[in-house]
């Protein structure tokens, strides 16, 4: 175990530090005082984790691939930012972009989220990625939407409309958002439907719940406490008759 | 069924005298034009599927065929004009927007035809390229202020460059766009002649990876096949902002191209459509832009020079002069002519501005600055030949970028419908069958062919000027002179009128 303690520290040399400790086979790193240095854990590879207490900046997780990230505080912008593989697991909020473009791995986020999350997320083969959060969402969640999940459970928002901004799903055209709560049809992207989500969908995100939950303290029998809803786009070519060919 | 008031463009001429009934022609034409009618032992063509590509005329073993373009006319209009007038029905039929494929074809004037190059006579010399030493290398990539030197070497590290046999490197053009035949060809033709191809935002295919020393990666806004292996794989990473024929567009690759392979190189299903959005929905600023600039080089060790490529538009001067504060290494600005796989036909042919003035103006804004040193221009966008590039670089290049050149090399025939994925050339297509007529060997050793002939004849040029390395060609815009333009457009493009 290696502890790395950021205050005022640029980030350039911290994630040369963080980046010199993996290649001799650090396999848990904890960076105290961090503060809002960018691009921690940008590009980084292999097994190992890393737990971050204070504030990382924007872009944390870049295109990485592999590791696991532990955050004791909130996340900025651009978290998980074409992410390949690995997990991020964040005890507070985050704020936009969180997961822009991200192919692969999981990420939780035990409050709300900013807006444009989800956006262009991805799946290919084996790699679906997740994205958990357990509070509220801002405006164009899932937006141009090409794959993987995103489990919406809204504990802090009884009042559904409250829970999810405008444009949910905008252009959407693969992958599935779940919700606990239904979704203002308003609130959704044309490019969608929302039905219950059946026994199947629900046994596929179960996994996901019990994580979160075991993750952040919850209780999943209150969690699971009702039938989710499901957010799917109506076809995979949305833009299919736009043209004059 | 109603009928289509689209009548053919083009006629497809048979000498039946010439005429075999080999078939090659039904063979060739993958759009379906030609058609042997086995009772009358004859081949008839439906002219109205035919683009105009030659196919079926350059591979008829008795030279029978012939294209024409309809000789039918509409009453004659300067206003409806016969295009005008068949866009229209085409809509009126479809409901679609029109599409269409390579660079703007209007006629707006190509400045590069209003510029003159100097020569010397008797107050200096000129300078034989074949028989003094003639330099045409060069580095592209961020420089610093003042180089300081000691015993002999370079004191600071210098930031990352990419080195050029020539100052022309292959635009960025996907595998999806183009063929994996055509990548290949460009990847090996850049490999040999010592410049760069540009994967494009299709990502790079595992194949090509061999040629990584050659390659710039492209990172867009849909993020195709981009992770960390592929950020690592190239000498550059370009971050694609616009693109000369579609500035402000985003892209669409349609799902029916979206192939085995296709689909491991984007890293995306068969068969689902590859939507590249507008922006980049990271980027909403130039300090956004510096954040994605940064942590492309935050995951490449900074090792490898970030290029950032926008389309010439209106305020390209200021906003070149954010990119470069941004951090980018190298700046790409591509031209209203710049080519592409496809794009909305109003777009190509409306938005954007000539590269000539873009360049221009980019290049003077960074020097009124003090900044011009910090990041290297590229230009691109209907670069013809290897006067244009001589051009471009006295008005501010470093280098340029070219695309449609490359693929005409390779055998285009600038029939505009690479759209259509149905490209007889084997170029602009995925189907295995087309793909396999362009040989990766042949078209490869063409583009180099290309690329020495154009070496050859800018050295000329060089010399002929008394200059013997292209760095002092840089910016010297006395080397230029305007033609049949007015003093505004002098004024902007910082040249002198001939004669002056």
């Amino acid at each position: 175990m290696a502890t790395i303690y950021a205050r005022g520290m640029h980030y350039k040399d911290l994630n040369e530090m963080i980046k010199k400790l993996v290649k001799i086979n650090e396999k848990e790193i904890i960076l105290k005082n961090v503060q809002g240095q960018r691009y921690i854990g940008d590009g980084i590879q292999g097994e190992y984790r890393i737990t971050i207490e204070g504030t990382p900046g924007n872009d944390m997780a870049a295109y990485m691939d592999g590791p696991t990230i532990i955050v004791h505080g909130n996340v900025q912008d651009a978290t998980a930012n074409t992410m390949n593989d690995g997990e991020v697991i964040v005890h507070g909020n985050s704020g936009d972009t969180l997961g822009y473009a991200m192919r692969g791995g999981e990420v939780y986020i035990k409050g709300s989220v900013g807006y444009r999350v989800g956006i262009h997320m991805k799946e290919y083969m084996n790699k679906k990625p997740v994205i958990v959060i357990g509070g509220k969402a801002g405006a164009f969640l899932g937006e141009y939407m090409a794959g993987g999940t995103i489990i919406l459970l809204g504990l802090n928002a009884e009042d559904p409309q409250k829970m999810v901004g405008s444009h949910c799903g905008t252009g959407m055209h693969g992958g599935t958002i779940y919700s606990r709560l239904p979704i203002d049809s308003f609130k959704l992207g044309k490019e969608v439907m929302q039905i219950p989500a059946d026994d199947n969908d629900m046994e596929s995100v179960n996994i996901y719940i019990m994580k979160f939950c075991s993750y952040f303290g919850f209780d999943y029998d209150s969690v699971r406490d009702r039938r989710f809803w499901k957010i799917y786009p109506y076809n995979k070519r949305p833009y299919k008759n736009l043209y004059a060919y | 069924m109603s009928f289509s008031l689209l009548t053919p463009e083009f006629i497809v001429e048979r000498n039946d005298e010439r005429c075999i009934r080999c078939q090659v022609c039904v063979r060739q034409c993958a759009n379906l034009v030609h058609m042997y009618d086995q009772e009358e032992d004859r081949i008839v063509a439906d002219d109205s599927k035919c683009v105009n590509c030659h196919r079926c005329v350059a591979l008829c073993p008795t030279r029978a065929l012939t294209i024409r373009r309809n000789p039918l006319e509409f009453k004659e209009n300067a206003n409806w004009t016969t295009s005008a007038i068949r866009e229209i029905y085409k809509q009126a039929e479809t409901g679609g927007i029109l599409l269409t494929g390579m660079g703007n074809d209007r006629p707006y004037p190509v400045y590069w035809d209003h510029m003159l190059l100097n020569a010397s006579q008797v107050t200096n010399p000129s300078i034989d390229p074949l028989r003094e030493p003639m330099e045409l290398k060069t580095m592209l990539g961020r420089k610093p202020e003042v180089l300081n030197v000691e015993d002999g070497k370079v004191k600071e590290k210098l930031p990352p460059q990419l080195k050029l046999e020539i100052p022309v490197m292959f635009s960025a053009m996907s595998f999806g766009s183009i063929s994996f035949n055509t990548c290949q060809a460009l990847a090996m033709a850049a490999s040999e002649a010592g410049v760069m191809y540009n994967t494009g935002e299709g990502g790079l295919h595992k194949d090509l990876r061999k040629y990584g020393k050659n390659t710039i990666v492209q990172v867009a806004s849909g993020r195709f096949g981009v992770d960390v292996d592929y950020l690592q794989a190239g000498a550059a990473i370009e971050i694609k902002i616009g693109q000369g024929a579609k500035p402000g567009i985003g892209g669409h690759l349609p799902g029916e191209k979206v192939m085995a392979e296709i689909s491991q190189t984007r890293m995306i299903p068969i068969g689902s459509d590859a939507i590249s959005p507008a922006p980049h929905h990271d980027i909403y600023s130039i300090e956004d832009l510096r954040q994605l600039i940064y942590s492309l080089k935050e995951a490449t060790d900074y090792q490898k020079p970030v290029s950032v490529k926008i389309a010439a538009v209106h305020n390209v001067a200021a906003i070149c002069s954010g990119i470069a504060r941004a951090g980018a290494d190298i700046i790409a600005i591509d031209g209203f002519r710049g080519g592409t796989g496809a794009a909305p036909l109003r777009i190509r042919d409306n938005v954007g501005i000539p590269i000539e003035f873009a360049l221009a103006a980019v290049d003077t804004r960074l020097r009124e600055e003090g900044i011009r040193n910090q990041v290297s221009l590229v230009c691109a966008g209907g670069i013809r030949n290897s006067a244009d590039i001589i051009k471009a670089i006295a008005l501010g290049a470093d280098a340029v970028y070219i695309g449609q050149a490359a693929l005409i090399a390779i055998g285009c025939h600038m029939c505009q419908k690479c759209y259509t994925g149905k490209c007889n050339w084997g170029i602009a297509t995925q189907d295995p069958n087309l793909v396999k007529r362009l040989n990766p060997e042949i078209a490869a050793r063409r583009l180099i062919n290309l690329l020495h002939a154009w070496t050859h004849e800018m050295k000329e040029m060089l010399g002929g000027m008394g200059i013997n390395a292209i760095e002092s060609l840089k910016g010297n815009r006395l080397m230029l002179r305007g033609i049949g333009l007015t003093s505004r457009e002098l004024d902007i493009l910082g040249i002198k009128a001939a004669g002056e």
